[in-house]
């Protein structure tokens, strides 16, 4: 049986523990490591010539270094391009403030039901409990994050936020939920979800998206789909309202075309999807269709702070591919979930402390071999693995260290580890240190403890050899 | 300070000394692999869209309000919606005009909030034009409008879309250079590449998600 950990007992420092239990749940393993190689084999396929894929992936990252690189200029482009099609911008510097306009609008409108498009950002703002709270129905309308909130859990995926469950799990779950006729014919159980969920588009008082790219040349705001919820969100309700970080700004217009191919090719294998949205205003007093009233809200939480540093502010390149999931042998076992963070697998281990602080999750930037497939594939090129060396540094930063990078920097800081690196660090620079060391372990090696802490759970512990290379070597050429 | 300020304040802190990364777009790179003979501009593009359970028809300008007849009968579609104030669905209207017992015609010419539930409950196809289509990716291009509003090609769950020839390009960076895209985008602009579907489910590709069931691309070769 598949263990479904709730969403609100998953805290992002219980990594390790969550991780173990993971482990141990086989149907989990078997769902994810099928779903990953599915994945890897589609992105490879559809980006088969190597000139092209690692060229286009060297432009994608400067198309989005250079948008950063006139981050607030391009911000204020934006917002007046879109103010002048009749768009209406909000800026929030934390989630609490981002919910807050969101009620407001809400509020304004007297709404009492949501439907929401796909977005991460409305996760990381934790939207659906807050709207919840306030007594109003926001419904998740992407067939993946519909049977995640069915049943109570988190998106294990940024792209595919159902992927850990079989067709069988959903099965029993429209069965028990919706009171559907048990079947595992995926065309039945998607045509349960687009019944129902059609019902709630046209029902809708307000609809909510994310945005994949906004154009601050013409004020446009671009939305990729392949299931026609994002436009649905976007177009039916008289109101609709984009939830995004301050990052996803591009400069132009044509930014977006190697940006887009990209994109879905790592994610999905795909050439394009099945829509891709590009919203420039409300109804225009005209036309027939359309919501009255489009809002964008542009939250910072945390991004400012990657911002600061230029190392720590390419993980704003990131487009949201999950290409970095779906390649990393860490993610794959241990499923989304387990990290207890709103963006699971390398880009949630490099993204999370800046949203979170590292004191709330002190585990994740270690919680990688480091093998580098995350930077291979990346995109954008972010070089995934040398920011977690980075973020392990921070993390082991002195509470005295007078360079302030980011909220929870030392969290893992241990004197006591301290002091014992400066030792070994003293003993490999002092020859004469050295080499009574080497005396020492080899001599005394049969007092070398056998149990090493988590090392021994799993290795035997080292024992030093009779003699060190060195007297090995010296006496091979004293001729001994 | 508002969030606004406090927001680019931050940022351009941050940047203080620093300029802007100049722009070495590569145009080569977004266009060369995707370009195609005169000649394979339909054929990729029908093979394209195929792929993704897309249905193509290849006819021409005066033949394709009759071969709109013919699907409408094989689907036993009781009803169309169409966009009179365009000359295809004035066309269209025209050709069914005075022959009882055809499919209806329905005009979508107010506002939808004085008949959104005819729309969701009662309209299961609609015809629409487009702005033309892209080879490389197999996308037709829509820029939805006051007479052809945006729910035609969404919400009615077969999709009848009318493409000219002559109007298919190579690529997107193409496209949006020759129809000056960035000198005014519309509301509402789409790129669509076959009927809705997903994978959200154990990855098991499944068509008709939540937006059309069915997508029918009719090629006109003549325009
Ligand atoms: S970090 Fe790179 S690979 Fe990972 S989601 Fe972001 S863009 Fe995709």
């Amino acid at each position: 049986m598949s263990q479904r950990i709730p969403a609100v007992e998953i805290p992002s420092r219980e990594l390790k523990h969550n991780a173990h239990d993971a482990l141990q749940d086989r149907q989990l393993r078997g769902n994810m490591r099928k779903a990953m190689d599915s994945l890897m084999a589609k992105r490879l396929a559809s980006m088969p010539d190597d000139f092209e894929r690692e060229h286009l992936r060297e432009m994608g990252n400067h198309v989005r270094a250079r948008a950063l690189s006139q981050l607030p200029d391009l911000l204020e482009r934006l917002e007046t391009n879109l103010t002048r099609n009749g768009v209406k911008v909000h800026w929030a510097e934390t989630v609490d403030e981002a919910n807050a306009i969101v009620l407001s609008i809400i509020r304004a409108h007297e709404a009492r039901q949501v439907i929401k498009g796909k977005s991460m950002v409305s996760e990381e703002m934790d939207m659906n409990h807050v709207l919840e709270a306030e007594g109003i129905e926001a419904l998740e309308s992407d067939m993946g994050e519909y049977i995640i909130q069915l049943d109570h859990e988190k998106p294990t995926h940024i792209i595919m936020p159902a992927i850990h469950k079989n067709a069988k799990q959903v099965a029993s779950l429209f069965h028990d939920k919706l009171g559907e006729a048990y079947t595992e014919d995926v065309d039945q159980l998607i045509q349960t979800g687009r019944r129902v969920l059609r019902q709630k588009f046209f029902e809708a008082d307000i609809g909510v998206s994310g945005v994949n790219f906004a154009v601050a040349e013409t004020g446009t705001l671009l939305l990729v789909e392949n299931e026609g919820n994002g436009r649905m969100s976007t177009t039916v309700p008289p109101v609709h309202i984009a939830v995004t970080g301050i990052e996803k700004v591009v400069e132009n217009l044509r930014d977006v075309v190697p940006l887009l191919s990209l994109l879905t090719r790592s994610a999905l294998g795909q050439g394009i999807t099945t829509y891709v949205n590009m919203i420039s205003g409300p109804r225009k007093s005209d036309e027939l269709d359309g919501p009255r009233e489009v809002h964008l809200v542009l939250l910072d939480n945390g991004r400012s702070q990657a911002f600061a540093d230029g190392e720590l502010r390419q993980t704003l390149n990131c487009i949201r591919c999950g290409a970095c999931m779906n390649h990393c042998p860490v993610y794959t076992r241990i499923g989304g979930q387990a990290y207890g963070t709103v963006y699971p697998g390398p880009i949630g281990k490099i993204i999370s402390p800046h949203l979170m602080g590292l004191e709330n999750t002190p585990d994740h930037p270690s919680a990688s071999s480091l093998c580098g497939a995350c930077g291979e594939v990346c995109p954008v090129k972010i070089p995934i693995p040398a920011l977690l060396r980075r973020l392990r540094e921070e993390n082991v930063k002195s509470p005295d260290d007078p360079h302030k990078v980011m909220r929870g920097q030392g969290s893992k800081y241990s004197a006591s580890e301290r002091l014992l690196w400066k030792g070994w660090r003293l003993l490999n620079t002092s020859p004469l240190a050295y080499r009574a060391f080497g005396l020492l372990a080899t001599r005394l090696r049969g007092l070398t403890p056998n149990q090493l802490g988590p090392w021994t759970q799993h290795h035997s512990a080292p024992k030093p050899a009779a003699r060190s290379l060195h007297e090995l070597a010296r006496e091979h050429l004293e001729g001994k | 300070m508002s969030a606004k300020a406090n927001i680019l304040a931050k940022l351009r802190n941050s940047l203080a000394g620093t300029q802007p990364i100049a722009d070495d777009y590569d145009v080569a790179l977004v266009t060369e692999p995707w370009r195609y003979p005169a000649g394979e501009r339909i054929s990729r593009l029908r093979q394209l869209m195929e792929a993704v359970h897309t249905e193509t028809h290849l006819t021409t300008t005066t033949d394709w309000p009759a071969l709109v007849e013919r699907l409408l009968a094989v689907r036993q579609l009781p009803s169309l919606l169409i966009a009179p104030g365009t000359p295809h669905g004035a066309q269209l209207a025209a050709h069914f005009a005075g022959r009882p017992g055809l499919p209806v015609l329905k005009a979508y010419d107010r506002p939808v909030e004085e008949w959104k539930a005819e729309l969701f409950d009662d309209t299961p196809a609609s015809l629409t034009g487009t702005l033309g289509a892209i080879a490389a990716t197999g996308s037709l291009i829509l820029w939805p409008d006051r007479h052809e509003p945006r729910l035609m090609s969404l919400v009615p769950p077969v999709h009848f879309a009318l493409l000219k020839a002559s109007q298919i390009r190579d690529n997107l960076y193409e496209v949006m250079q020759e129809q000056r895209w960035a000198a005014g985008m519309p509301t509402n602009a789409l790129l669509v590449s076959g009927p809705s579907k997903t994978a959200d489910i154990e990855q098991v590709l499944a068509y008709g998600a939540h937006g059309p069931k069915d997508l029918i691309v009719l090629i006109l070769e003549d325009a």
